[in-house]
């Protein structure tokens, strides 16, 4: 992307995400969500944020032990993390220790 | 301006500010590790002002994605925020139109969920578009604050920190805490699961289609679990 292409990305993002908080706000005929709508809606992050994160972690990035690429392995330790503590930044920390930790090691 | 109101949501979102500063500069941080320029994400979080999508956005403007996948990508994360707006709509109904602008501006996750919290004990001395706009602008002059120093910080550390794999750590940071039952779970195997198969389509339209897929796969499994709950009763 050429730079000028990154800003008329931002300028769009702003308005798409201008667009969706004030819907309902600004909206004359304001029309409650369908029961299905709602449903659906719930499961929009899960669905949305796992189909980012799985290829992302599964993509090598040249350093591995074995058959396991050091990504792989600290976003695996981070999972955990995040699934016993539910914390953003204890997954994060522990993320990239972990990443740093076996870079060093194999260093 | 009502000052009390202000200053009540200026208060109330005080402490969400330690989890939205650091947030903030890894966005910073990472943005620039992707090859943005320190000022662009700056600008990025003055205007959008949607950490999540943010750094979906980053990611993709990294990897040379096209801008629609780019705007697609961050209108699905973004789309919770119609939820919010349905729900404050009915608590602002009399207020002007510019009021309602101003609070549909700042609608992020933890200003909404403070202001529905306030706005359901209909306290009479409140105002209400005042309330969250002191919620919401400290939350927006932290956020953007944060970015920039992240940003231009973030320029001067050298490329063996690995700090691009901030990204896909952040949204798992995200994203387990956002299964919280069984359909959310058929939601996430199914969006990741169909976005690793698909990942070489080009566009990143293994993205988009994944993420689509997972939000049926979950709604189908949550209204088939709700008829079976239905049955038993």
């Amino acid at each position: 992307m050429t730079r000028p292409e990154v800003w008329f990305t931002i300028v769009g993002m702003a308005l798409v995400t201008f667009a969706l908080r004030g819907s309902f706000l600004l909206a004359a005929d304001r029309t409650p969500l369908r029961p299905l709508v709602q449903r659906a809606l719930r499961y929009v992050p899960p669905a949305v944020l796992a189909a980012i994160v799985a290829p992302a972690l599964a993509q090598p990035s040249g350093a591995a032990i074995g058959p396991f690429d050091l990504r792989l392995i600290a976003g695996l330790v981070a999972g955990l993390v995040a699934w016993r503590t539910r914390g953003i930044l204890a997954t994060f920390g522990t993320g990239m220790l972990t990443l740093w930790g076996l870079t060093w090691l194999l260093g | 301006m009502h000052r009390a109101s202000f200053l009540a949501g200026v208060r109330d979102i005080a402490p969400m500010l330690l989890g939205a500063a650091p947030f903030g500069l890894i966005t910073g941080v990472s943005a620039v590790a992707a090859g943005m320029a320190a000022v662009d994400v700056t600008f990025m979080s003055l205007t959008v002002f949607a950490g999540a999508s943010q750094l979906a956005a980053i990611a993709l403007i990294g990897s040379g994605a096209a801008v629609w996948v780019v705007l697609l990508t961050v209108l699905m994360i973004n789309v919770r925020h119609v939820m919010y707006a349905a729900a404050l709509a009915p608590h602002v109904r009399s207020l002007g139109l510019g009021s309602r602008a101003a609070i549909g501006a700042v609608l992020v996750d933890h200003v909404y969920a403070f202001a529905s919290l306030r706005f359901a004990k209909r306290e009479r001395d409140l105002d209400r578009r005042d309330y969250v706009l002191g919620l919401g602008l400290t939350m927006w002059l932290v956020w953007t604050g944060a970015t920039a120093v992240g940003a231009f910080a973030g320029a001067q550390l050298p490329p063996s920190w690995q700090l691009d794999f901030a990204v896909p750590l952040m949204f798992l940071a995200l994203l387990i805490p956002s299964i919280r039952d069984r359909p959310g779970l058929v939601a996430a195997l199914t969006g990741g699961g169909l976005a690793l198969a698909l990942a070489g389509l080009p566009y990143n339209l293994g993205l988009v289609s994944a993420a689509l897929a997972g939000i049926a796969a979950g709604t189908i499994a949550d209204t088939l679990l709700a008829a079976r709950r239905g049955e038993d009763a």
